[in-house]
């Protein structure tokens, strides 16, 4: 089926999320839609799959004009989407999920389950998947369950496949079985959208690309084009990909982790006899695929864990067992991976999320109370020297764009007296731009002799910012490697395999 | 007499003229500029942006009432340039010297405009607007006024007459009419009778006493909101103010009439004892949250009942609460060493309660805006994820805030026994306080002052709904379907909003994200030209 949009607009307010897109995307072909996060990609799908309505322009499918008034009639018109954040019930098993929206029903309102099943094998067998139809989804691999967003979606007969971010949470292997299961789709004739940032992947798979900025069509490339063409036209200026970082000169060992392991409350241990060190100037960036027991790793450090067995040494001291308070008054610094959860209250304003994890202490607080000129004088400081874009001091963080809101809590954690800085996933869902803001201090942080964990799931942002590498794999270290590692040996120790003339941390 | 007026109109123009000196000085204008008559209007006008001609219009009587919004409009954009609450807009409008002060004389500098291109600036208006009609404080008082009009529906509705009248209204409607006019306009006078100032008495003196009444109603009210509002601050819902009230009434009570103490001390006894004594009944449950994570709603529930009954037992048991020789389960009068004393004589019933309250509302304000441990109280409540990462200890900020909450709520009951019903009580001194207070806390959105106002209104209610049952006959219930519907509109914003037409928060918060977006662009623009 071929997909075609017209001069698509959507606004909110005076804001313009789409401005007369046109977009063509024919049946047997790959078109990756790529753009920086907030150009309204995704407010684009959203448009095509009847979440929104737009105020200008029409959707066709084979010539045909749709109005679309939910998912509901999308889905009927033949058009699937793979979200970013799986649309599945995790307790329900996969046919369960398949069947979910659309259940075929025997006589008396009976649930036909069989049918569902029989669907699931069918196009498992289709695409050779792997796919238990009785599996409970919540206990699968991320890379199994976006196979049952797909087979749920090819269920319906999808024509026009939508792939939101399909990457962001597989493994340099699984995201290679994904492009060949695209290519195979793309082959039997299925017209597939593919959203994206990363410019690899869209190189790798695309047949045409389709750039956009400010909610515009900038313009169209092609897979042959380098990297920085793609990244320039996407941020709409010339862009540094790799940030510049000279050799490092570690000094001595300043975070020694010995045997450490963290229980869950169940008494499982997701972080399993882990031992290593990050000395002083150097950047120890920890990869993995997410959720194999980094974030329970940084938690363990910060005190933020409840069962933590083995010892923690920070200059000589041990920090196992301390609370948050006393290993943030040890001098470190932590950016966590979820900001908006963990690292801001929203409805503070920047000042009072600039003073958030010293808030019973000099010189913010003298005498129980607050000094609110000096936090004032700190905060216009600080916005100027981190180049955090707010109306001011007094806007509340949660206004603020993803970028800017890292921005704070980076100012917050970096203008401490650091003796450790760690970061988990620092540009996850920033732009270019701040990327390369981000980096950039990162590696000022190092320069200025500070121990630095980076946990980042992205493997660019291992490579471009780490000294050494640790990968982890299901709570264990697999292996610690130089920073220039090459990504396939890396791929392979995320998926647990140690390549030879790798030695054991 | 006109000299006096004259003098008065100088130093009033020089108070002016001096404080708008500060301001633009700190705007970076001459400071000569203040002094000279009409150019410092216009002055004051351009300063927010808006046009000069606005200060010649000022001068125009009659006219002028249309400078003066667009005198608002300015003030609102000079405070936000002065990194100010929105808020104090409001102070302008009733009292512009006062604004004056502020912004003169504060400490807060002038922020230079951004550069910003068209889009960014009409963005930025927009935003203004919408972030005054869709803020809360608007939603609590347009929930009062739809209140007090389903009030009226209602009274019209049960009236007699009004049924009468409408047995032939089609062939007299304006009987009707006329019958709805005189039930409500009669409530409702009535109820301000009751509760603000009664032109039918003679004097002032006696006149003015329903607002001392309202103003003694209120106060029990006003700290028991208080302290449910804090809880609401950290996040949690103390449902146990009767309880905290029953403990605090008992403490405080038995101390008055036990003890045999001068004045000076064995008020502040009988206060402290009160106040701990509803601090420990509250503190227990924030201790049982911090330790085993049971839920402050069912055990503040809960210990309603236990405090209920252990005050029951104790009444009826001689040589605790019960009055010596007496079979009723009610406590002896309190001493009159440890009462509160009335403020303005034995006339009127306000006491000096009353002023406590007024010193408890500012010292809750600074708690929880100026102190390290509000500081910490508010971070928990909006995110105590993120407290938690930042080092707070979130499970001592439950207890410390149940222990200050149960201290407010113990206030309340203090109030009532040593201020409002001062001949000993019995099990039902609360008199549903405890559970009033969560409507006052709502209705004042948990902001101290806030609590203040909605206090004062819902004593009013008190005090004028005695008045409104026995001049009109109306029941009194219907002003507790007042307040009710009070509490179901604040709970519904987004009907009130429709009902208004006022913009949706979540817009306005997409709005301000655009414009943050729409300030990078210019930013990242402007640096590209300069590269």
């Amino acid at each position: 089926m071929k997909l075609e949009l017209r001069g698509i607009t959507k606004r909110f307010g005076s804001l313009i999320a789409n401005n007369h897109i046109d977009l063509v995307v024919n049946p047997g072909e790959i078109h990756a839609l790529l753009g920086e996060n907030g150009a309204g990609k995704s407010t684009l799908m959203n448009v095509l799959y009847g979440l929104y309505q737009a105020e200008e322009g029409e959707i066709l499918l084979d010539g045909v004009v749709h109005n679309f008034a939910g998912p509901g009639d999308a889905m009927a018109a033949g058009i699937g989407m793979v979200h970013q954040h799986f649309m599945l019930i995790p307790v329900f098993t996969v046919a369960e999920n398949v069947a979910l929206g659309h259940e075929s029903t025997k006589w008396g309102g009976t649930l036909n389950l069989e049918a569902a099943r029989e669907t699931v094998r069918t196009i498992s067998q289709r695409f050779g998947f792997e796919v238990d139809p009785d599996a409970i989804v919540g206990e699968l691999p991320v890379g199994v369950q976006q196979r049952v967003e797909i087979i749920k979606a090819l269920s319906q007969n999808a024509k026009v496949l939508v792939f939101d971010e399909p990457t962001a949470v597989l493994t340099p292997q699984e995201t290679d079985e994904l492009m060949a299961v695209m290519r195979q789709l793309r082959d039997e004739g299925t017209a597939i959208v593919f959203i994206t940032h990363k410019l690899r992947e869209v190189r790798a798979v695309a047949d045409r690309i389709t750039v956009i900025r400010l909610g515009a069509v900038v313009g169209v490339a092609s897979p042959t084009d380098s990297n920085e063409q793609l990244a320039s036209m996407m941020v709409g200026r010339a862009v540094l990909l790799t940030v510049h970082k000279d050799e490092a000169t570690p000094g001595e060992a300043a975070l020694v982790c010995t045997g450490l392991t963290v229980l869950d409350a169940t008494g499982h241990r997701v972080v399993d006899n882990v031992s290593y060190a990050v000395h002083a100037g150097e950047v120890l960036a920890i990869a993995g695929v997410q959720g194999n027991g980094q974030t329970e790793l940084t938690e363990a450090i910060m005190g933020l864990q409840k069962h933590v067995l083995g010892s923690i040494m920070l200059d000589n001291r041990e920090l196992t067992g301390r609370s948050v308070r006393h290993v943030l008054t040890s001098g470190v610094g932590f950016v966590p991976e979820d900001r908006t959860e963990d690292g801001l209250v929203a409805e503070f304003t920047v000042a009072e999320n600039l003073m958030l994890d010293r808030a019973d202490q000099a010189p913010f607080v003298r005498r129980g109370t607050l000094q609110l000129g000096y936090l004032r004088a700190f905060a216009e400081e600080k916005l100027r020297e981190y180049d955090i874009r707010a109306q001011g001091i007094g806007t509340h963080v949660g206004r603020l764009s993803g970028g800017n809101q890292q921005k704070v809590v980076l100012a917050r954690e970096m203008s401490k007296d650091l003796r450790l800085l760690v970061v988990a996933q620092p540009t996850r869902g920033l732009d270019v731009g701040s990327i390369e803001f981000v980096h950039r201090r990162i590696v000022e942080t190092r320069d200025a002799g500070i121990p630095v964990i980076v946990v980042s799931t992205e493997l660019d942002e291992v490579s471009a910012l780490a000294d050494r590498i640790a990968v982890m794999y299901k709570g264990g270290i697999v292996g610690i490697v130089p920073g220039d590692t090459p990504r396939e040996v890396l791929g392979l120790m995320m998926a647990g395999e140690k390549p030879a003339g790798v030695s054991a941390a | 007499m006109i000299a006096l007026w004259i003098v008065l109109a100088v130093v009033l123009y020089a108070a002016h003229s001096f404080l708008l000196s500060r301001l633009y000085e700190k705007a970076d204008l001459p400071v000569s500029s203040a002094w000279i008559p009409l150019y410092n209007l216009w002055t004051f006008f351009r300063l927010a942006g808006l046009s000069g001609w606005w200060a010649v219009v000022a001068v125009i009587p009659i006219v002028n009432i249309v400078a003066y919004v667009a005198a608002i409009v300015a003030a609102y954009v000079i405070g936000v340039r002065l990194d100010r609450n929105p808020y104090w807009t409001v102070l302008f409008g009733v009292c512009p010297l006062a604004w004056l002060i502020m912004a003169g004389l504060g400490r807060s500098e002038w922020r230079a405009e951004v550069p910003e291109n068209g889009e960014a600036r009409d963005l930025r208006i927009r935003l203004a607007v919408r972030e005054v009609v869709s803020g809360n404080a608007m939603i609590s008082v347009l929930a009062v006024v739809l209140a007090i009009v389903v009030g009226g529906a209602l009274i019209a509705a049960t009236d007699e007459s009004v049924q009468q009248a409408a047995g032939y209204f089609f062939s007299r409607p304006l009987d009707t009419v006329q019958a709805i006019w005189d039930s409500v306009a009669g409530a409702y006078t009535a109820l301000f009778q009751g509760s603000v100032y009664n032109f039918r008495r003679d004097s002032f003196a006696d006149g003015i006493k329903p607002l001392t009444d309202t103003l003694m109603f209120a106060t029990p009210l006003i700290v028991a909101g208080l302290g449910v509002g804090l809880t609401f601050r950290v996040g949690m819902f103390n449902i146990g103010g009767r309880g905290q009230m029953l403990i605090a009434a008992a403490a405080a009570g038995w101390v008055s009439f036990t003890f045999d103490l001068p004045m000076y001390i064995h008020l502040p006894l009988a206060v402290l004892a009160g106040v701990v004594g509803g601090a420990v009944w509250a503190g227990i449950v924030g201790v049982l949250k911090a330790r085993t994570g049971a839920h402050e709603v069912i055990v503040t529930i809960m210990l309603n009942y236990v405090a209920f009954y252990l005050i029951q037992w104790m009444l009826r048991t001689p040589g605790l609460l019960q009055a010596p020789g007496s079979n009723n389960p009610k406590t002896p009068p309190m001493s009159d060493t440890a009462i509160f004393p009335a403020m303005f004589g034995a006339k009127y019933s306000l006491h000096w309660g009353f002023v406590l309250t007024i010193a408890a509302t500012a010292l809750v304000w600074w708690l929880l805006s100026r102190s390290s441990l509000g500081f910490q109280f508010r971070a928990v409540g909006e995110n105590p994820s993120a407290a938690r990462v930042a080092g707070i200890n979130v499970k001592m900020m439950y207890v410390y805030a149940m222990l200050i909450s149960g201290g407010l709520v113990g206030l309340a009951g203090v109030s009532q026994v040593l201020g409002t019903v001062k001949t000993g009580f019995s099990d039902g001194i609360d008199a549903g306080i405890g559970f009033d207070a969560i409507t006052v806390a709502l209705l004042g959105r948990s902001k101290p002052w806030g609590i203040f106002g909605a206090g004062i209104l819902f004593g009013a209610f008190k005090a004028g709904g005695f008045s409104m049952q026995a001049a009109e006959g109306i029941p009194i219930d219907i002003v507790l379907v007042v307040q009710s519907m009070i509490v179901l509109f604040i709970a519904a914003p987004p009907l009130i909003r429709a009902i208004f037409r006022l913009p949706n928060p979540a817009r306005t918060l997409a709005l301000a994200q655009s414009l943050s977006a729409a300030q990078a662009a210019t930013v990242a623009q402007t640096k590209q030209e300069v590269a």
